[in-house]
Parts: C-alpha cells; structure tokens; sequence
C-alpha cells in the first residue's frame, strides 16, 4: 500500500483493535457526476472523527452524524444523496450527481 | 463488519493477494471470497471472475434477488522499470506519489547506484534474474527505458506473456522497428506486438527526462484507469 496513513481499511481496523466504536461508510453506486468512485471509504468514531471521503467534502456531515446513529444501532443502513433529494436531505452534491452510501458498524466480537 | 473480516481482508491486501468482500446490504451479512481460493462452485463465480479482472467494486443482483456489493480489493499497483537512467530518476518519485510499488532494475554498476536511486527502488541486477524471483503479474506496468536489447527485450517479452497491464520500450520508431523484428523472430504475435506502447509515454511533446517520466507516467495511467480503447497509444 503506497500510504498505510491514508488506507482508510487500516484505520478502519486499528481504532476497532483501540476499542473505538467504529462505523465504516461506503460508496455503493453512483449516478451521473459524482466526486469519489465507487468503493470510497469513510470511517467515523462514536465521537465523529472521521478519516477518508465519500463525496469530497459534500455530504460527509450528513454520513458522519447518520453513522454515530449505527454504531448506536448496531444495524446497517444505506443512505442516499443527490440533487433530486434535497428536499429530503437537508445536503446535495453540487455537482448535480447521486451516490448511494452503505454505513455498516464494524463489530470486535471476540477481538 | 466483523474485525475478524476487516482483518482478513486486510492482511490479503497488504500480502499483494485479491480478494472480494461480498455484502448483502439489506441484512447486512457478509463474506470475503479469496482470488486464490477455488469458488468455481459459488454461485457468484461467474461475477466474482469478472470483477477479479476489471478490479472494480460495484451492487449486483444476487441469484435470490438480494442486493449485493461487490468491495473488489486487488493488488496496488506495480512499476517495473528496466534500466537505472535519467528518466527513471524522475519517474521513481512520481510513480510513488501516485500510488504505485516501484522497482528499478539495471545490471550496469555504472548506472544502478544507490546514490542515484537512494530510496530502495534498486536492483542492480540481471532483468531475468530478478523476475524469476519477483514474476510480473497482471497488475503490474513495465517500462524498458536502457535502450539496450540485451537489457530490455527478456523483461519486455515477459511482460507482454504475463499480460502486465502496460508495456513501455523507449527508442525511435527505427529502434522500435528492429525490436520488433526481434521480437517476431521469438514468436511474439502481432496482436502481443500491438500492446507494446513505443514509442512509450503519451505524445504531450515531452523533452526534458523529467518531461518524458510525466509522459510515461500517464500512459501507464491510462492504461489501468481507462477501458481499452484501439487508438490508445497506437502509433
């Protein structure tokens, strides 16, 4: 791996293995134009640190405050964001894109 | 996702192994599916085969009508470069800025010091020899920049039998030429002969040796990132 500081799978793993609650979001499917390729990470922490992007920087907020809710929740869910859902999503993506975004909890069962 | 999953998948990666994490987004329920593992009979194989190739990550309809994602992992990306010269100089740092492994390889003393190249990139070694211990895979690009045949050809002939995604040999159109009859008189076929990009390196109308790796650069680029396309690097 060219940057383990930046591999956002790593990061993923270590803060669990540290005993942070961790939830990892990822981007599932894209439409039109869309900032970060399918397969894009994001990992956020019960307290809302985070590393990585899903969006660029668009909707980051929004998956980083859905994600504090799974790791409360324990159960996935998958949100979506887009120009055509702004009424339902207080956050678009600028550049007139859709992306839908998988939040899975990582779960340490017998770590 | 289980830290028992993340950790496997994880561990594959950092070993250069492919893997795919397939997740069913409705329960939630997941498995990794290891390249080197048979999974002829899962009921995926078809797709698992497909993806394996492209290295793209993406939802698919299982056979039961699930929603599926497909976390496809394969290898970084790796840089062979034959020959310890100017233009590798400059193509190592690059290289490595942009994600890839590098490995520079030149049996000359001369050129392959490790002043030149003081970042482990370096091996001052036959081309043969190393391969035999390091074989090029499909996700690796190599670029033969030394200009000499006794250097150049065994790595390039290689690469294009290892289907290595890029394949660069620097020199004129006539060098280019001569290689090829060369490489005819080895068995190459045309179609192998096709993919050879030569003169290598996008026409951005590079001169400097710095110039010329940004050119090389982009092409090995293009070729991972992009679909194949028949004018892609066709002279």
């Amino acid at each position: 791996m060219a940057d383990d500081r930046l591999d956002i799978l790593t990061i993923s793993e270590r803060w669990t293995r540290e005993g942070r609650k961790v939830a990892l979001a990822t981007v599932i499917e894209t439409w039109g134009s869309a900032p970060r390729p399918v397969g894009s990470h994001l990992v956020i922490d019960a307290e809302g640190r985070f590393e990585g992007s899903v969006s660029g920087g668009c909707v980051e907020g929004a998956v980083v405050s859905e994600a504090i809710d799974v790791i409360g929740t324990g159960k996935p869910v998958t949100l979506e964001f887009g120009v055509a859902d702004e009424t339902a999503w207080r956050v678009g993506l600028s550049c007139g894109g859709r992306i839908r975004v998988y939040v899975e909890p990582v779960t340490a069962n017998a770590a | 996702m289980d830290l028992s999953i993340l950790s496997a998948l994880n561990e594959e990666r950092l070993s250069r192994r492919a893997t795919i994490l397939v997740t069913d987004t409705s329960s939630g329920q997941q498995r990794l599916v290891l390249k080197g593992s048979d999974y002829a009979n899962d009921p995926l194989a078809e797709e698992l085969s497909r993806r394996f190739r492209s290295g793209k990550s993406g939802m698919i309809e299982g056979p039961d009508g699930a929603s599926l994602f497909l976390t496809v992992s394969v290898p970084p990306p790796r840089l062979v470069i034959i020959g310890a010269v100017h233009i590798s100089q400059a193509l190592v740092p690059m290289a490595e800025a942009t994600g890839f492994d590098v490995t520079v390889i030149d049996p000359r003393t001369a050129f392959a010091t490790e002043d030149r190249f003081p970042d482990g990139t370096l091996r001052a070694e036959w081309p043969e020899d190393v391969l035999k211990e390091h074989p090029l895979d499909s996700y690796t690009a190599v670029a033969a920049v030394t200009h000499d045949p006794k250097i150049d050809d065994i790595p390039l002939i290689s690469a294009l039998n290892a289907d290595c995604f890029y394949v660069g040999a620097l020199g004129s159109r006539k060098t280019h030429g001569k290689r090829l009859e060369r490489f005819r008189a080895e068995g190459v076929s045309d179609a192998q002969i096709a993919r050879i990009d030569a003169p290598i390196g996008l026409d951005i109308g590079a001169s400097s040796p710095a110039e010329i790796a940004v050119s090389i650069l982009a092409g090995i680029i293009m070729a991972l990132r992009k679909e194949p396309e028949p004018a892609a690097g066709a002279a």
